[in-house]
């Protein structure tokens, strides 16, 4: 039952280097850009580790490449034991189903044409695990329990506002039951009053499902609190890991500490106290 | 820009190869294409047919036949069957023609399009927006075939403002050369005024929600300045791919039905003769003519986009 | 004493007639602004706050705006100066910056040249040789290396920072009096925003650049505002000093501001404090305080609008639009020993 010990995720050595064409007639590699230059983390059950780097670092290329969306060109990605890395995409296939991606972007992540219910119902629909009465009931399930009404089913995704937008993906997620999810900027695309709910309603869902997170941003705010542990990404390697409050209260890297050093402190005293001796 | 220039020709000898197979296969695979027994009239003798067949070489095997006809090409000894006139000679004489022709109808409408869809794109939905829509739509709709006889019927036989067709060349007589072509510039141009008025307008709505619009306004920018300084000169980068095609096609032979209305002897006029009298050699001359056009007009297209567009000059090397 | 002020806005209102109705992107705003003074003005999407900074610059002006009130800057009413007038005011005595600097150039010019457009259009005796050296030395100014090489680069070859930093620059040129800057730094990553930061506050003391900075930062806001502006559909609905709204914040809507930010210095929350609900669509708004919806504190008096007024009996500058009493609120907003909205049970 709980193939590959306590660890849902294991990453070692991943790496994706994008290769550079240059050439007269025929293109040949001359370079390559390093996007992610080998990277090891592990993610136990039911636990969440929060990502978090600027733009630029390769966090995103990580998590595609995480989930097979694209082909690693070396280091090993094992899931409940198996490894997966350079599987082919039937092989990958039924794995899909245990493997969920949240995106950025909540007004580009959802197609505009289809009604909410259908674009949740369709993972369901293409891997045969329902159809008909069950599926809609399955599927208004879901939409209540990320916070939306069940009535919006036949509703389009222009209709709602960035922050249900992105709970409609999150339904989306978690419409056939994954065990590890992985968010990448699930909130800065959305104002500050409504992040807190979304990080909340994450927050609860895995509480009530045992889900493990991925959780990749760039506001270590949001991922410290959040995650279990944290690692920095600078540049496709990971400069610093550990749990959230030591990365955080003591951290060792000279880019983790600029990092948290730049995150402005939303306290006028603090701010000034901190700035003042620079000054002198 | 040397790695620029020898993938075109690469490119292009691609293309003409690619033209010249399929012409070959086309003429050969449409039926009643006998050309020897066309050369011999309708009521020749079997032996008759037989001697042209080998003295043109009909009786040996495609590829064979399409080799020798590649080598009469190359060495521009490619003759029609009747009149036997070689190909490369009709096609240069019509020239002249033909790029007059296109030259300045493309002028024509490059300038009108661009005024019209200028004019549209500033006061969006108004009166003069309403009324160079109508007349862009109209100038799209109109046939060719209907607007030529209708002018030449008009203005050059009732009114005899114009010459009602032909083609006089410029080193004989300036005026005249001028006087026979405005009819034909109007008509081949309506069409794509009508077209690139509509294109462009529809950029420049696009081009002026961007947000370095915006800025240009907040520099101080007069209104005039904002407009054809930054919305104008985006909006014409389409546009300039757009005329690339459109007038490389025009230099081909897409005038093909203009040049007969008005009895132009260019390019044009020699292809509609060629298909209707159905002949391969000028059919394949005049097919890799307008292939040779296309690719190398759509090169200069592109080196004058990467003029127009510093982006795109700098393939992958952006600084994020 | 303080000085005159540079900048007044009265009652400032923005109307826009659309398809669904008559939309108020904003709705009564109220303030002055100093020499050398900064003034934040932070709300989220349909605040208003980007229409505010716009209709002073006159960039809102269209035949489907409805624009009332007062904007008067060195004893000039803007909102009826003429264009021409405008034109010559944008850019060269108040002047604005955008937000995402990787769209704010034209993508065709060098960036040196738009900034040398942007000089000669107001100084049109200014030869280019001479303009390009001012612009040499702008980008000096604002921290952009090698700056003689790279006045004639064009923008796509600059980073996101960089091009902000040649946004300020563009914006310095004509050495305004005052500095609009709308979300500067919201959509850089979080180092360079620390920097762009720095360079804003250095040249707001260098040059006493008067500046309005528009964001949805409380974070940014800490660090460099002198007074506050919170902005919601439309509405002023907390005003006064920095240190006036962040430790003694009137309106629940601060209240849920304050509590949801994430702080690297306390202890992790159990649970994130949040806003319920959304902001409302400005073409539907509540009845009475456009907060109600979402206010765990709503009583009976809050179905008529409150007014904008200083409540309090100390502070004759700190205003806010929320019918609890002043005890009430500094009881109320004390949610797990930190200033916060009610959170859930």
């Amino acid at each position: 039952m709980n193939a590959g010990g306590e660890n849902l995720l294991e990453v070692t050595d991943l790496v994706k280097h994008f290769p550079v064409k240059r050439g007269v007639l025929i293109d040949r590699e001359v370079d390559q850009v390093r996007a992610v230059d080998g990277i090891s983390f592990s993610i136990p059950r039911g636990k969440t580790l929060g990502l978090v780097g600027e733009s630029g670092s390769g966090k995103s290329t990580a998590c595609r490449a995480v989930l097979q969306l694209i082909k690693p060109t070396s280091g090993s990605v094992r899931f409940e034991g198996e490894e997966i890395a350079g599987l082919s995409r039937r092989q990958m296939r039924p794995l899909r189903r245990q493997m969920q991606m949240i995106f950025q972007d909540p007004y580009a992540s959802l197609n505009p044409r289809k009604r909410i219910g259908q674009i949740v119902a369709d993972p369901l629909r293409r891997q045969g695990v329902a159809s008909g009465s069950d599926l809609r009931r399955r599927v208004t399930q879901l939409l209540e329990r990320v916070g939306l009404a069940g009535e919006h089913y036949d509703r389009y995704p222009h209709e709602f506002s960035g922050g249900q937008r992105q709970r409609i993906g999150i339904a989306r997620a978690l419409a056939l039951e994954p065990k590890l999810v992985i968010a990448d900027e699930p909130v800065s695309a959305l104002d500050v009053s409504i992040q807190a709910q979304i990080v909340n309603l994450l927050d609860d869902l895995q509480d009530e499902l045992g889900l493990t997170y991925l959780f990749v941003a760039h506001d270590i705010g949001v991922v410290r609190h959040i995650s279990d542990r944290i690692a920095v990404m600078n540049e496709g390697r990971i400069v610093e890991q550990g749990s959230a409050d030591q990365v955080c209260e003591h951290p060792t890297d000279p880019y983790t500490k600029k990092l948290l050093a730049a995150v402005p402190i939303p306290d006028p005293r603090e701010s000034r106290a901190r700035r003042e001796p620079a000054r002198d | 820009m040397a790695r620029f220039i020898v993938r075109r020709l690469a490119g292009m000898a691609v293309v003409l190869f690619a033209v010249s197979v399929i012409v070959f296969l086309i003429f050969n695979v449409v039926p009643n294409a006998n050309p020897a027994q066309q050369l011999a009239g309708k009521n020749a003798r079997p032996f008759l047919v037989k001697n042209i067949e080998e003295e043109w070489g009909f009786d040996k095997s495609l590829p064979e036949q399409y080799v020798t006809m590649m080598k009469l090409v190359v060495n521009g000894e490619l003759t029609s069957y009747e009149p036997r006139i070689p190909v490369d000679d009709r096609i240069r004489e019509g020239i002249p023609a033909t790029i007059s022709l296109s030259v300045g109808a493309g002028i024509i409408w490059l300038f009108f399009g661009i005024l019209l869809g200028y004019l549209s794109a500033l006061k969006p939905g108004g009166i003069l927006d309403r009324l160079l829509t109508a007349v862009a739509v109209a100038g799209i709709s109109i046939p060719v075939f209907l607007l030529a006889p209708v002018l030449i019927y008009f203005l050059a036989e009732k009114l005899e403002l114009f010459p009602n067709g032909g083609y006089i060349p410029f080193e004989e007589d300036p005026w005249e050369w001028l006087k026979h072509l405005i009819l034909p510039w109007f008509t081949l141009a309506v069409l794509s005024i009508g077209f690139y008025s509509r294109v462009l307008r529809s950029n420049m709505l696009d081009v002026m929600n961007e947000d370095y619009v915006r800025t240009a306004r907040a520099k101080g920018l007069s209104e005039r300045k904002v407009m054809t300084r930054h919305v104008l000169r985006n909006s014409l980068i389409p546009i300039v791919t757009l005329f690339g095609l459109d007038f490389g096609a025009t230099i081909a032979g897409t005038a093909i039905i203009t040049e007969s209305l008005y009895s132009i002897d260019g390019v044009g006029a020699y292809a509609a003769d060629a298909v209707t009298n159905f002949e391969l050699p000028p059919i394949m001359g005049v097919a890799l003519y307008g292939s040779f056009f296309v690719v190398f007009i759509n090169a200069l297209v592109d080196i004058a986009y990467a003029y127009l567009d510093p982006r795109v000059r700098i393939g992958e090397a952006a600084a994020e | 004493m303080s000085p005159a002020p540079l900048l007044s806005v009265n009652d400032l209102r923005v109307g826009f007639a659309t398809e669904g109705g008559l939309l108020q992107a904003v709705d009564g705003v109220n303030f002055e602004l100093r020499p050398g003074e900064v003034v934040a003005i932070v709300g989220e999407s349909g605040s208003g706050k980007s229409v505010t900074a716009q209709t002073i610059m006159g960039l809102t002006r269209g035949h489907n705006a409805r624009i009332e009130g007062s904007v008067r800057f060195g004893g000039e009413e803007l909102l009826t100066a003429g264009d021409a007038e405008m034109r010559g005011l944008r850019g060269e005595r108040i002047a604005m910056v955008f937000q995402d600097p990787m769209t704010s150039f034209n993508p065709v010019y060098r960036l040196g040249a738009q900034i040398v457009e942007a000089i000669r259009a107001h100084r049109p005796n200014t030869s280019k040789a001479t303009a390009r050296a001012a612009v040499v030395e702008l980008f000096d100014a604002v921290g952009i290396p090698d700056a003689e090489r790279r006045v004639d680069d064009y923008p796509h070859e600059f980073s996101g920072g960089m091009r902000q930093r040649a946004m300020i620059a563009m914006a310095l040129a004509l050495e305004p009096e005052v500095l609009i800057a709308d979300e500067p730094t919201t959509a850089l990553d979080v180092t360079i925003q620390a920097q762009i930061l720095r360079l804003l506050e250095d040249l707001n003391r260098e040059r006493n650049l008067a500046t309005i900075l528009i964001t949805h930062d409380l974070g940014v806001v800490a660090e460099v505002a002198d007074r506050v502006l919170v902005m919601y559909a439309g509405k002023v609905v907390e005003q006064g000093s920095l240190d006036e709204i962040f430790y003694d914040p009137q309106h629940p809507y601060t209240w849920g501001l304050l509590g949801s930010l994430t702080r690297l210095d306390r202890p992790r929350p159990r649970r994130l404090p949040q806003i319920s609900g959304a902001p409302p669509s400005l073409l539907e708004l509540p009845e009475g305080c456009p907060f109600r919806p979402r206010c765990p504190h709503e009583f009976s008096k809050c179905p008529q609008v409150p007014g904008l007024e200083a409540r309090l009996p100390d502070a004759p500058q700190h205003c806010d639009r929320c019918w609890l009493t002043p005890e009430q609120k500094r009881q109320k907003r004390q949610v797990e020993g930190q200033i916060g909205l009610e959170a859930p049970a």
